[in-house]
C-alpha cells in the first residue's frame, strides 16, 4: 500500500522534473543572445579574429547554432548532439563558458556543502520550533508564551547578513569560532579525514544558525497557532476527562495533530533556504553553490545557470516527497482517503 | 442511604460578570438517572462539567461543594489535589459529549483510544486491556469487535462512534456517567438505540447517570429523577413522574408546550389533488464521482435516484431523512444550485405563467427571475450571515444584486421584513453577534423574503435552536406562508416538526423515496418499516409512551433486514405503489 503509493510519487516527481527542465531552459534563454554570441559580438568590436574563430568552434560543439528545441533535447540527453547522446541523464552537465570548465567540477564539491549547510539548517529549525512552539503553546499567554514570540520576531525582523556579521564578531571574541568559509583553507581539495570533518562542523556552526533563524521563528509561531487551534477541540477535553496527566495529553493528541503542517512544510524550506542562502553564501563567504548561480545568471553562462537551477528544483521535489510520504505514514486520514460522515 | 453525588450551592462565573450558574444543588443515588434539563445557555453543561472539573480556563468556581463516593470514603471533588482528581476522571466518574465526530481523535485507533483507560488507571492490575476492551465493544453493540479496535474513528458511522466513546466512558466501570447530550447530534433512530444501550448499561452495571439534555421526550425515556435549569439557576426538579406528570414552574410548562410531538390521528384526511404545481421534479437523480486516489477509477456514489416530488403553489412539501438519505441533494437540485443527471427534469411555474420553465436549461433572463422567485433559508443561522456585514447591508444585498429600487427603497423594505419577522426595524444597524439564535434564523429568513420570492427552500431552518424557539420559528413560517401565499419545500429530520407544518411528506432512505403521504395518514398508518421505524424513535415527553426499540430497529437497520415485501433486489429498490389514493410505499405487491 504505501510502497506502492510511494511508486506513484516517485513517477509524478520525474514527470514534474521533466516539466521544470523545459520551463528552467525556457527562462534562461529569454533574454537574446547566449554568452557566447555575445562573446563574438565583443571580439569582433575589438577586432580579435582567432578568438572568433575559438568562439565560432565552441558554438557548434555545444549546439548553440541549432534551433532552441533541439538545444533543449541534446541539454537534457534526449537527442543526439555534436557528441552523440550526452546530456543531463547520462550525468554530463555541460560546459561552463565563464570558467572554461565542465560544470562538473566548479560545482562537485560545492553541491555536497550545499546539501550539508541546509539540511544543518532544516535540523536546526525543527530542533528549535518544535519545543519553543509547543512551549508556547501550552503556556499561551504567559510569560514563556511573550518570550517565545519576542526571541521569534527578533529573529525574523533582524537581516540574515547581520545577524552573521554579529555572530561572526562575538563567535570569534568569545567562542574563537572561525570566520567564514566552510573549512580551513588548509583543507580545501584535500581528501575527507577526521581533522577535516571537524572543522567544517566548526565552521557550521554559525551559517546554520543564520539560515535557520528567521525559518525557526517562522515556524514556531506556525506550530504554536496550529496548537492552540487543536487544543480547543472536544477530543482533547475527552482525553482530559479519561484522566489524563496534561504532559501526556499534549503530546499525544494535540501534538500528533499539529504536526501535519510541521511535517507538510519540509518541502517548502528546502528551496526557500537554498535560495535565501544565497547572499549569506556570498556574505560568509561559504563555498556553496549559490555564488556560482550569481555569477553564471549575471554572465548568461547557460549550462552553468542551467544545472544549479535544476539541482535546487530536484531538491524541492525531493522535500515535497519527503514530507508527502512521511504525511502519509503519520495520517490515517490521508492514507485511507478518508470518507467523513 | 447516602448520595453517591451531592451538588450543593453550586455557582460558576466568568470575569467580573454575575455568575452563570448560581446557587445549583441537587443529588444523584448510586444507580439513579438524573436528567439536567434546560436551553442554550441555562448553564446546564458547566455544570454537569464542573463535576468532573474541566471547566474553561477563564471559567472560576465561585461557591459550593461537590461531594462524590460512596458511603465512608466521600471526597469533595471542588478542593481535591490535581492529581487525586485525574484518578476520578474516567475511572469513577466519566463522560459522553456531544459530538461523536469530534470527540474522538482522528489519529489513534479506537482501541488504543479505549484501552487507553484502562492504562491510565488499570496498569498495576495487570489485567489484559485488550481483552477487557473487547469485551466492553461487545456489550456496547459492536458485532465486530476486534475490527473496531482496529478501526480509526473516520470509517465509523456517527452512531457506532457515539458506541465507541460510550465504550470508553464505560470501559473502567464508573460509579457514574455523565451524558452531555449524547444523542443531539444523532439521526432520531440511531438516538433511539443509542438511549436504549445507556439503559441497558446501567441496568447490567448499576452506574448512576446524569443526563444533560434539552429534549423532555429524551427526559422521559430515560430519567427517574430531573432537575430543570434556566439561566444558571434550577427552576424545578423532583421524581421524574411528578415533573413530566404535572409541571409545577412556569417555565417548565412553557417547556412543555413547546415540545413538538407527532400527533395521534383519529383518522386520516382525504386525498387531495392539486394540479396548479409551481416545482415539479420528475425522474432526478444524482450520482457522484468521489476521487479514489492514485491511478484509481473515481468511485460513483447514489446520491439520489428517481426521485419525484411535486409541490402545490401555497403548500409546504415535507422531505424527511436521516443524514446521507438524499434529502439536502434534493433540495439543492430543486434550486438549480446543482446539476442532476441526465433525463432528470425539474420544472418550475412562476405564479401566473403560462409554461413551466425547465431550472437546468433557462437562459440568462428566465434564470435570473428564477433565483428571485426561489429563496433559501438555511440550518446554522450561526454561520449563514456574515459577521462583518451590518444587517441591512445583509437585507438589502440581495435586492442590490438584481438591482431591485432605489437605495431608499430597499432600506424601506428591510425595515418592513424586520417587522415581518417579529424584530424592529431600528435594529438595521446592528451585527448579526448581537442577535440570538432564534433572531438569527428571524433575519435569514427576512432576508429570504426581500426579493418577493414565490418558493422558500428551508434546509432544517429549526434544528439548531432551542425547543421554544424553534416553535415561535415554525409559528413565524406559518404566519408567512398564509399572509404571501408561499410554497415551502421543507427539508428536516425530524416527523414531529414536519407533521405541524407539512401538506404532504415524503421519506427518505438511501436516495429513494420510501413512503409519501401527507402526514394525518402517514401517522395514521405508517405501511413502510422504516416510517414506522422513524416514529417509534421520536421520543415524547410523555412516561406512558416510551420509545419502542424493537420498532426502531427493525426498520432502522439496512434494507436487507427488512420484510420481504420492502427489501431490495441487489441495489435496485422494489418501484413506489400508491396503496391508498394519496398514499404511495416503496415496496413488492
Amino acid at each position: 500500500m504505501f510502497l506502492k503509493y510511494a511508486a506513484y510519487r516517485l513517477v509524478t516527481m520525474l514527470l514534474t522534473l521533466g516539466v521544470v527542465s523545459i520551463l528552467i531552459f525556457a527562462i534562461i534563454n529569454l533574454p537574446p543572445g547566449d554568452y557566447l554570441s555575445n562573446q563574438i559580438a565583443e571580439l569582433r568590436a575589438t577586432g580579435q579574429a582567432e578568438g572568433v574563430a575559438k568562439a565560432e568552434f565552441l558554438r557548434t560543439e555545444y549546439a548553440l547554432d541549432r534551433p532552441l528545441w533541439m538545444q533543449y533535447l541534446i541539454w537534457v540527453g534526449a537527442a543526439p548532439g555534436p557528441q552523440g547522446f550526452s546530456g543531463l541523464i547520462q550525468g554530463d552537465f555541460g560546459w561552463s563558458f565563464e570558467f572554461d570548465q565542465p560544470v562538473a567540477e566548479i560545482v562537485g564539491d560545492a553541491l555536497w556543502l550545499t546539501v550539508l549547510v541546509n539540511l544543518a539548517a532544516v535540523i536546526f529549525v525543527y530542533v528549535v520550533a518544535l519545543p519553543l512552539g509547543v512551549l508556547a503553546a501550552a503556556k499561551s499567554e504567559t510569560w514563556v508564551d511573550y518570550s517565545a514570540a519576542f526571541v521569534g520576531y527578533l529573529g525574523l525582523a533582524t537581516p540574515n547578513f547581520l545577524l552573521a556579521l554579529i555572530l561572526f564578531y562575538y563567535g570569534h571574541k568569545y567562542l574563537g569560532l572561525p570566520i567564514g568559509g566552510l573549512m580551513a583553507p588548509e583543507f580545501e581539495g584535500e581528501p575527507m579525514s577526521p581533522a577535516k570533518v571537524q572543522s567544517i562542523l566548526v565552521h557550521l556552526i554559525v551559517p546554520t544558525f543564520v539560515i535557520g533563524t528567521s525559518g525557526a521563528a517562522a515556524m514556531m509561531q506556525r506550530l504554536r497557532a496550529n496548537m492552540l487551534d487543536e487544543l480547543s477541540k472536544p477530543y482533547v477535553e475527552t482525553a482530559r476527562a479519561k484522566g489524563m496527566s496534561p504532559t501526556r495529553l499534549l503530546a499525544k493528541y494535540p501534538l500528533r495533530m499539529a504536526f501535519n503542517p510541521f511535517v507538510a512544510d519540509i518541502g517548502n524550506l528546502l528551496p526557500a533556504m537554498v535560495s535565501g542562502s544565497v547572499l549569506v553564501s556570498v556574505v560568509l563567504g561559504l563555498q556553496t553553490i549559490g555564488p556560482a548561480l550569481l555569477t553564471a545568471l549575471k554572465s548568461q553562462d547557460q549550462f552553468l545557470a542551467g544545472f544549479v537551477l535544476m539541482f535546487v528544483a530536484l531538491l524541492t521535489l525531493i522535500g515535497t516527497m519527503i514530507s508527502d510520504l512521511l504525511l502519509v505514514l503519520l495520517d490515517p486520514r490521508i492514507r485511507y482517503g478518508a470518507r467523513e460522515g | 442511604m447516602t448520595p453517591l453525588l451531592d451538588v450543593a450551592d453550586l455557582s460558576i462565573g466568568f470575569g467580573t460578570a454575575p455568575p452563570v450558574v448560581q446557587g445549583v444543588s441537587f443529588s444523584v443515588m448510586p444507580g439513579e438517572t438524573l436528567a439536567l434539563v434546560g436551553e442554550s445557555g441555562s448553564g446546564k453543561t458547566l455544570t454537569c462539567r464542573s463535576v468532573l472539573r474541566i471547566l474553561p480556563g477563564s471559567a472560576q468556581l465561585r461557591s459550593g461543594s461537590i461531594r462524590f463516593g460512596r458511603a465512608g470514603a466521600v471526597q469533595d471533588l471542588l478542593t481535591l489535589p490535581a492529581r487525586q482528581m485525574r484518578d476520578i476522571r474516567g475511572n469513577q466518574i466519566s463522560m459522553i459529549f456531544q459530538e461523536p465526530m469530534r470527540s474522538l481523535s482522528p489519529l489513534h485507533r479506537i482501541g488504543n483510544q479505549v484501552s487507553e483507560v484502562l492504562k491510565l488507571h488499570r496498569s498495576k492490575t495487570g489485567a489484559n486491556p485488550r481483552k477487557q476492551v473487547l469485551e466492553t465493544f461487545e456489550q456496547v453493540g459492536f458485532t465486530d469487535p476486534a475490527r473496531v479496535w482496529r478501526a480509526y474513528p473516520f470509517e465509523l458511522s456517527g452512531g457506532m462512534r457515539q458506541r465507541a466513546m460510550i465504550a470508553m466512558a464505560m470501559v473502567a466501570r464508573p460509579d457514574l456517567l455523565i451524558a452531555d447530550e449524547p444523542t443531539t447530534a444523532l439521526d432520531v433512530t440511531t438516538q433511539a438505540q443509542v438511549l436504549g444501550l445507556i439503559k441497558q448499561l446501567q441496568r447490567d452495571t448499576g452506574m448512576a447517570v446524569i443526563l444533560v439534555t434539552h429534549d423532555l421526550g429524551v427526559v422521559a425515556n430515560m430519567a427517574e429523577k430531573v432537575v430543570v435549569m434556566n439561566k444558571g439557576k434550577v427552576m424545578e426538579s423532583g421524581p421524574a413522574a411528578a415533573v413530566l406528570g404535572a409541571p409545577q414552574h412556569g417555565y417548565t410548562q412553557k417547556l412543555f408546550a413547546a415540545a413538538p410531538m407527532i400527533p395521534q390521528v383519529a383518522a386520516p384526511s382525504d386525498p387531495v389533488v392539486y394540479n396548479d404545481l409551481i416545482l415539479d421534479m420528475q425522474h432526478v437523480s444524482k450520482t457522484y464521482q468521489v476521487r479514489a486516489g492514485g491511478w484509481k477509477a473515481p468511485i460513483r456514489v447514489r446520491a439520489c435516484i428517481d426521485v419525484n416530488l411535486s409541490l402545490p403553489r401555497g403548500r409546504t412539501l415535507a422531505v424527511v431523512g436521516e443524514s446521507g438519505s438524499g434529502k439536502t441533494t434534493c433540495a439543492r437540485i430543486a434550486l438549480g444550485a446543482e446539476a442532476p443527471d441526465a433525463g432528470s427534469r425539474v420544472l418550475f411555474r412562476a405564479k401566473g405563467a403560462e409554461d413551466a420553465l425547465p431550472v437546468h436549461a433557462m437562459d440568462r433572463a428566465q434564470r435570473t427571475c428564477f433565483q428571485r422567485a426561489a429563496q433559501m433559508v438555511f440550518q446554522d443561522p450561526y454561520s449563514s450571515l456574515s459577521p462583518r456585514m451590518r444587517i441591512q447591508e445583509a437585507l438589502t444585498e440581495p435586492m442590490e444584486i438584481h438591482g431591485l429600487g432605489t437605495r431608499a427603497d430597499r432600506r424601506d423594505k428591510a425595515a418592513e421584513m424586520l417587522r415581518w419577522v417579529g424584530l424592529s426595524p431600528d435594529m438595521l444597524g446592528r451585527f448579526p453577534h448581537a442577535f440570538s439564535g432564534g433572531q438569527r434564523q428571524r433575519l435569514s429568513i427576512a432576508r429570504a423574503l426581500t426579493l418577493d420570492p414565490q418558493l422558500l427552500v428551508c434546509d432544517e431552518p429549526t434544528s439548531a435552536l432551542d425547543v421554544s424557539v424553534q416553535e415561535q420559528i415554525l409559528t413565524l413560517l406559518e404566519d408567512i406562508q398564509e399572509r404571501m401565499g408561499l410554497s415551502y419545500l421543507f427539508i428536516s429530520h425530524d416527523l414531529a416538526v414536519v407533521s405541524r407544518i407539512a401538506d404532504e411528506v415524503a421519506v427518505m432512505r438511501q436516495g429513494v423515496i420510501v413512503e409519501q403521504a401527507p402526514p394525518d395518514t402517514l401517522f395514521y398508518s405508517p405501511q413502510h418499516p422504516y416510517t414506522k421505524a422513524l416514529i417509534a424513535a421520536q421520543p415524547e415527553p410523555d412516561l406512558s409512551r416510551p420509545i419502542d426499540l424493537a420498532l426502531v430497529a427493525k426498520g432502522a437497520g439496512s434494507p436487507a433486514s427488512w420484510p420481504e415485501m420492502f427489501r431490495f433486489e441487489g441495489t435496485t429498490a422494489p418501484a413506489l405503489v400508491e396503496v391508498n389514493p394519496g398514499h404511495q410505499v416503496r415496496c413488492h405487491v
